[in-house]
């Protein structure tokens, strides 16, 4: 079932075209990675589905609805590097926001969002955390408590830009094997430009450059292993357009 | 010393004090978390074309200073979601025109001779009855308004990026947090000055935001602390016959390099 149809989609900023007839159907327990050079359009695809910017033509679909319709559906994690870290407020502060259900009490917080947020927080392993100073953790920790905040809302599709760009490499690590466990379960979207973490876990990969074009993870990484160890993220792009 | 305490405009001083560090606690908080220190100086300034205006007019000072201190809110709060990135050299422009209206204004009065000083840097000895009602008033509100709306303004100030996606009007409550604070402001002028309220409504602040895990506590520690340096600073006022104002900011900067050093001293012997 598709979970995230994007259809015929064009943007443009200042008369510059960003993304040119974009293309794009995610089915459920997908785990895609966006990657592409910056001011490729990958950020502004993301976007374009959060509804934060406006649709100029074409049409996405979140479960055959219209995306800003169904936005609940939807966890986005944010860049780390948006946040304020010396904000004074707890962890559980911070997963609570993401919670989107109606029964809100006058004062704090209700008992089913409060049980929401722990659970969110048990799933990214940070739930001891959960009256810490989101400034005291690591940037590791913090992107894990980003993750929760949009897991806390139950959704059936989760967003993330940019993970780990703020991350030292084991905490890069970490997350995206925590991605890749809660992918059992969820439809995931990751926008990155770390490609040589994504190849070991994403299912499927689309190169944004203006245009769209998609990759199966499956063929090319058996023929990426041949090659080498590790990869450098230069070389795999390259090789990336040439299968194009 | 005790016996001062007889004469109401010490108690109404002390009232008012103690009231309008309660709403500088809670507002700097919310100023300082949101990073618009500068807008508020912003606007603490050009009420100050309200109070010209006032005298003028022959209208309550209150009123003048607050009509210009809320235009000026709400001002920067459309610029702010119009042009954010020009929004200092608006504050600035607003800032000096707001001065300016007001001399041109006191210029204009026939006559006219009272201390301006005492609206730049405070006057909180001559403080009525019906300014503490006011002052009252306004920390009721103040009050409500953060308790009914408190998850709406933490996700907001937190990151209004994804407040917004979840669905919060961040324009509506940016620009309520932009009107308490210059109403926070007008009340303020009459204790520290119009020129010394943004050190009030920082370094309490400052200093709280350190020992606070949570905005609430923040906002607490902010108004106890507020009230501490605002109560040496009158009795400082009262007993050398200095400025109110200028007293009370300087024993919050004396206040806020004691932590500083203190803090300092704590890093240096835990090493």
């Amino acid at each position: 079932m598709s979970v995230l149809k994007v259809k015929d989609v064009s943007f443009s900023y200042d008369r510059q075209k960003i993304l040119e007839n974009i293309n794009l159907n995610v089915e459920e327990k997908d785990y895609l990675a966006i990657i592409g050079p910056n001011g490729g359009g990958k950020s502004t695809l993301l976007k374009l589905i959060l509804g934060i910017n406006k649709i100029q033509s074409g049409e996405i679909k979140i479960f055959d609805f219209n995306a800003t319709e169904k936005l609940s559906l939807v966890g986005y994690v944010p860049q780390n590097t948006n946040i304020n870290i010396d904000f004074p407020i707890k962890v559980i502060e911070v997963v609570l926001m993401g919670y989107t259900g109606k029964k809100r009490p006058f004062f704090g917080y209700g008992e089913e969002e409060m049980s929401e947020a722990k659970n969110a927080l048990k799933q990214v392993g940070m739930i001891d955390f959960a009256n810490t100073k989101i400034g005291e953790l690591s940037g590791g920790q913090r992107q894990r408590v980003l993750i929760a905040r949009a897991l806390c809302a139950n959704p059936k599709i989760l967003l993330l830009d940019e993970p780990t760009s703020s991350i030292d490499t084991q905490g890069q690590k970490e997350i995206y094997s925590l991605l890749k466990e809660l992918n059992k379960k969820i439809t995931i979207v990751v926008v990155s430009h770390d490609i040589s973490v994504i190849l070991g876990y994403a299912k499927k990969v689309a190169y944004i450059n203006k245009n769209l074009v998609m990759h199966d993870i499956a063929i090319d990484k058996n023929e990426f292993e041949d090659h080498h160890e590790h990869f450098c993220e230069v070389e795999l792009l390259n090789l990336l357009k040439e299968r194009r | 010393m005790i016996e001062a305490l007889q004469y109401s405009f010490i108690q109404h001083a002390i009232f008012a004090g103690v009231l309008v560090s309660i709403a500088a606690g809670i507002i700097g908080s919310l100023i300082v978390v949101n990073r618009i220190v500068f807008l508020a100086g912003g606007i603490a300034h050009t009420s100050y074309g309200g109070i010209g205006m006032a005298i003028y007019f022959g209208i309550p000072i209150f009123l003048g200073a607050s009509l210009f201190a809320v235009g000026a809110a709400l001002l920067l709060s459309y610029i702010s979601f119009k042009q954010r990135n020009r929004i200092d050299t608006f504050i600035g422009l607003i800032w000096a025109v707001g001065m300016a209206i007001g001399v041109i204004f006191v210029n204009l009065t026939p006559g006219y001779n009272v201390d301006l000083m005492s609206y730049l840097f405070g006057s909180i000895l001559a403080v009525s009855k019906e300014d503490i009602y006011f002052i009252s008033l306004l920390l009721i509100v103040i009050i409500a308004v953060v308790a009914i709306w408190h998850r709406d303004l933490l996700a907001v100030s937190y990151d209004s990026e994804y407040a917004s996606l979840r669905g919060i009007n961040v324009r509506l409550f940016y620009t309520i947090i932009l009107l308490l604070c210059s109403l926070t402001v007008v009340v303020a002028i009459k204790v520290v000055g119009l020129i010394l309220v943004i050190a009030l409504l920082t370094i309490p602040v400052y200093i709280a935001e350190k020992f606070s895990s949570s905005l609430l506590q923040m906002m607490i520690m902010a108004s106890v602390l507020s009230t501490i340096f605002t109560l040496i600073g009158l009795l400082f006022s009262y007993s050398f016959n200095f400025t109110s104002g200028a007293s009370i900011i300087l024993v919050s900067a004396l206040g806020l390099g004691i932590f500083i050093i203190g803090e300092k001293l704590l890093k240096f012997a835990r090493n």
